[in-house]
């Protein structure tokens, strides 16, 4: 096995000058180089996306607070929208997905290594064209403007009319540009995982998180092409005497509400697939057991998959549609409970029966159980379409979705970090202080996402600068915002332990955790090239068989 | 009906049908998946506790068990029928609140969505006011419900009230409708729950709940136009010449704006600004002489007055009783 390391160089290295070294990261076709790229970008916009809400839960600690004007509220609750889906967890998604899928499969990079480098710097110049509007979007105001419209941008406010200025502007053509990329990563993917499996390797022999990312793949593909057909019908409605969504001159607010989440439904999905791909190898590793029912889990997955293209006007109960499409909706959205729950099932299973080690990776993946049945049961409620019309547009829909995407994805985002840092930078972190990250960012993510339930249940609507004493919210917006607290110190924790395990962490060698699909066949940094002769594969976990020759999975799949 | 709510805005507090039919399917909802949680999570708790890995653990692998077909067909089947049960209990409100048949003595009344105030109108009583709605309480017996129809004048909004229905909607060029039938009598707030623009935080709604002699009372006075005092010409003449009069309206007047609340019966609403301020005469005042001090970013300008034009409009707007 080759140990030479062209990748992620060491500190120590001097040979080679920093301008080189640069120049080299700059323009990488390399799928590893790449998903490093997506994921220190995402974990920068991580960052701003915490504080854009720590300034938000800072005005909402107590009733008439004056800390932030609406002006300036407004404009942080969208950044912090637009942030956290379109510059952390989707950057976070791909630069996942392109450094493992292809060492999982075998094979030595992505399809199109070109189309993957301008992916990414699409993505990135789209969150560079979203900051830019906080200098650049002066309108009749004057002053800084970055667009204040809501993460979903509903027609009529986005009009020239009610947005003036070029706020809107810039928030249309970042998910634009950035749009390109996302299409151009799926198509990536799905090319690779179709055509350069290694030998031996069929569709029934991939690893899940192959299976979740192609899955993802896809519904990238169908969701964000009406998303940028709704952005491009804006920019002619708002600049060459359009009226898609004008509704002073008989256009539709609906339609464009149709098209978004058409595009806003899938794409939580998106978010949440390659978490669920996270969870079916990490799980299986540390519970020392191979994922229980692994046919099934691919069939959810597809099933996940087609019936989230189905379900989108549950975002629009309130919208005033017939009595039939709501009830359509609220069909097609309990449906899909159906094969989401199965997963969590699964997982137990695997668990169940196991030799389970609570390594930093499965306390996060362990908390993200609980927290996923949690945050779908929240999501039950809402599927409900009467108790939708109280609950939407209120912080208990903020509460559930905040709880699958912190609670669920983050989470195993955290996990996946802690499972793979020492694959992609050849040192193992420093498990206490994994630990503290982790029980310090439950116990602030509880106190912060549990809380905010009940100010929904009790009548407050979301997207608000300040709100009324007397109504019973006051004690349980200050809980929320404590919470912020410990979730803040907690990621400190985890990008210094990041920092500081990279430069001096031990060694880890190619396959700490004892695991058994093919990225822990190879260096940990792999080489530029992944492995030195293809592998061929013979069941769903060649290092089990490997380990194992007495008891191969072959024998049983 | 058991003991007060937690909060006036509190949905598990209905006073009115449509709250009250959410409140029994959010109950039942509430408590299957409660104990879908519980199972689950027991289950999750054992789990973790029951097969975690002990010190002296002997490094062996455990058996490896790569799926059972009979217990994933049962845990399958069992969600879709809890589906199909929730499915059919949800449905059958959803039909039964929307497609309500509005009775003929229902009073009916159309709300106009504004950035930011709620414009009130009984087409049927001729009376237009602002913010502050008023209808009759509707007894079990005989229902005198209110059919509210909601337009919007220019962005997205809704309507929220959650002790008396679920939220609808107001989205301009799309006319939507929703009812309460409240049974008790009683102030009952809200606010938009659409996000509107800047000041959508202080779009706040009040429902009152008037006996049915209140009621009528409140109709009649609203339907007078407004009083006439010498006492007030000066102020008033200052409200007619400046621009107050191209967006506010004040019947019998030459005022007939309606840009922004109608103000014939100003005196009759406990808030200004739709729910921003309590209507008393310094808050009108102040109100009057800067708009963004109370609602920074609401449509109304600063129509920069001196202290005794100040003075003599709000003496004019005290007497919109």
């Amino acid at each position: 096995m080759s140990t030479e390391t062209t990748g992620w160089t060491t500190p120590a290295d001097a040979t080679v000058p920093l301008v080189d070294r640069l120049h080299g990261w700059v323009t990488t076709v390399d799928h590893k180089r790449l998903g490093i790229l997506y994921i220190l970008y995402a974990l920068f916009f991580l960052v701003v996306g915490g504080i854009e809400a720590t300034l938000l839960r800072i005005q909402l600690i107590r009733p008439h607070n004056a800390f932030l004007s609406p002006e300036v509220f407004n404009q942080l609750f969208t950044m912090h929208g637009t942030t956290m889906i379109f510059f952390v967890a989707m950057p976070l998604v791909f630069g996942f997905a392109n450094y493992l899928v292809p060492l999982m499969i075998g094979a030595r990079d992505m399809a199109f290594p070109r189309l993957n480098a301008f992916s990414f710097w699409m993505t990135a110049f789209g969150g560079f064209v979203l900051y830019f509007s906080v200098v650049g979007g002066y309108g009749l105001y004057g002053m800084a403007t970055a667009p204040d419209v809501g993460w979903f941008a509903y027609a009529p406010l986005t009009a020239k009319t009610f947005s003036p200025g070029h706020s809107t502007d810039f928030w249309t053509l970042s998910l634009l540009v950035s749009g390109v990329g996302s299409i151009g990563t799926a198509v990536n993917l799905i090319t690779t995982i179709i055509c350069l499996r290694c030998p031996g390797m069929t569709l029934g022999k991939m690893p899940l998180l192959a299976w979740l990312n192609l899955a993802m793949a896809v519904l990238v593909v169908l969701a964000v092409s009406p998303l940028t057909a709704a952005q491009l019908m804006l920019v002619v409605d708002r600049y060459l005497g359009g009226h898609f969504f004008d509704t002073q001159a008989g256009g539709s607010a609906v339609l464009w509400m149709h098209f978004f989440w058409v595009f806003g439904h899938p794409e939580v999905y998106v978010l949440v697939i390659p978490a669920f791909a996270f969870a079916s190898e990490i799980i299986p590793v540390f519970s020392r057991k191979a994922i229980f029912g692994y046919p099934v889990m691919v069939a959810a997955t597809l099933a996940i998959c087609f019936i989230s293209m189905s379900v989108w006007a549950h975002h629009m109960f309130t919208v005033g549609m017939t009595s039939l499409s709501n009830t359509f909706f609220v069909l097609s959205t309990m449906a899909i409970a159906v094969p989401t729950g199965i997963k969590i099932f699964n997982w137990l299973a695997t668990m169940w029966g196991g030799k389970i080690s609570f390594r930093t990776p499965m306390l996060f993946s362990t908390a993200f159980l609980f927290q996923f049945l949690t945050a779908g049961l929240t999501g039950v409620m809402l599927s409900s379409a009467p108790f939708n019309w109280q609950l939407s547009g209120s912080y208990f829909v903020v509460a559930h979705f905040h709880y699958v995407i912190v609670g669920g994805i983050l989470f195993m985002a955290f996990a996946a970090f802690y499972y793979w840092f020492p694959k992609v930078s050849g040192r193992m972190y420093d498990e206490r202080l994994g630990k503290l990250h982790f029980w310090l960012f439950t116990i602030g993510f509880h106190l912060t996402f549990d809380c905010m339930h009940v100010p929904g249940l009790l009548g407050m609507p979301r997207r608000i600068y300040t709100y009324e004493p007397g109504r019973g919210w006051d004690v349980w917006n200050l809980l929320v915002t404590v919470g912020v607290l410990f979730q803040g110190v907690a990621v400190l924790i985890f990008v210094a332990n990041l920092i500081l395990s990279y430069l001096r962490g031990p060694l880890a060698g190619s396959d700490p955790w004892d695991a058994w699909t093919l990225e822990w066949s190879t260096s940990s940094p792999p080489p530029e090239y992944n492995f030195a002769v293809l592998p061929v594969v013979r069941s769903r976990r060649p290092l089990w068989d490997l380990k194992h020759p007495e008891d191969p999975d072959w024998k049983y799949e | 009906m058991g003991p007060g709510p937690l909060s006036p805005t509190d949905i598990f507090a209905p006073v009115s049908t449509p709250a009250q039919s959410i409140f029994e399917l959010s109950l039942f909802v509430l408590s299957t998946a409660a104990a879908i949680f519980v199972v689950v999570f027991s289950l999750l708790v054992y789990a973790v506790v029951r097969f975690r890995k002990r010190a002296n653990d002997d490094g062996r692998e455990p058996a490896q068990v790569y799926g059972s077909t009979q217990v994933e067909l049962a845990w399958t089947i069992i969600p879709v029928l809890i589906v199909l049960v929730l499915f059919l209990t949800s449905a059958r409100v959803i039909f039964s609140v929307q497609d309500a048949v509005r009775p003929p003595e229902a009073l009916q009344v159309t709300v106009i969505g504004h950035q930011f105030w709620w414009e009130y109108r009984y087409p049927g009583l001729n009376i237009v006011t602002a913010n502050e709605l008023h209808v009759p309480v509707s007894e079990k017996g005989h229902p005198t419900p209110t059919f509210l129809k909601l337009l919007s004048a220019d962005t997205d909004h809704s309507f929220w009230v959650p002790r008396l229905a679920g939220k609808t909607d107001l989205i301009p060029n799309f006319p939507n409708s929703t009812w309460i039938d409240p049974h008790e009598v009683g102030v009952y707030e809200g606010q938009c729950a659409q996000y509107c623009g800047t000041q959508h935080a202080k779009m706040l709604l009040r429902v009152y709940v008037d006996s049915r002699e209140d009621f009528e009372r409140w109709v009649s006075r609203q339907r007078q136009p407004a009083q006439v005092s010498e006492a007030v010409a000066q102020g008033r003449a200052i409200f007619e010449r400046t621009a107050c009069i191209n967006c506010h309206a004040v019947q019998g007047t030459a005022a007939n704006g309606t840009f922004g609340p109608d103000l014939t019966h100003l005196m009759s609403r406990d808030t200004i600004a739709s729910g921003a301020a309590p209507n008393t005469e310094a808050q009108l005042r102040r109100w009057v002489e800067n708009p963004d001090s109370i609602k920074p970013g609401s449509k109304m300008p600063a129509m920069g007055l001196d202290t005794h034009e100040l003075d003599a409009v709000t003496a004019y707007l005290v007497s919109l009783r």
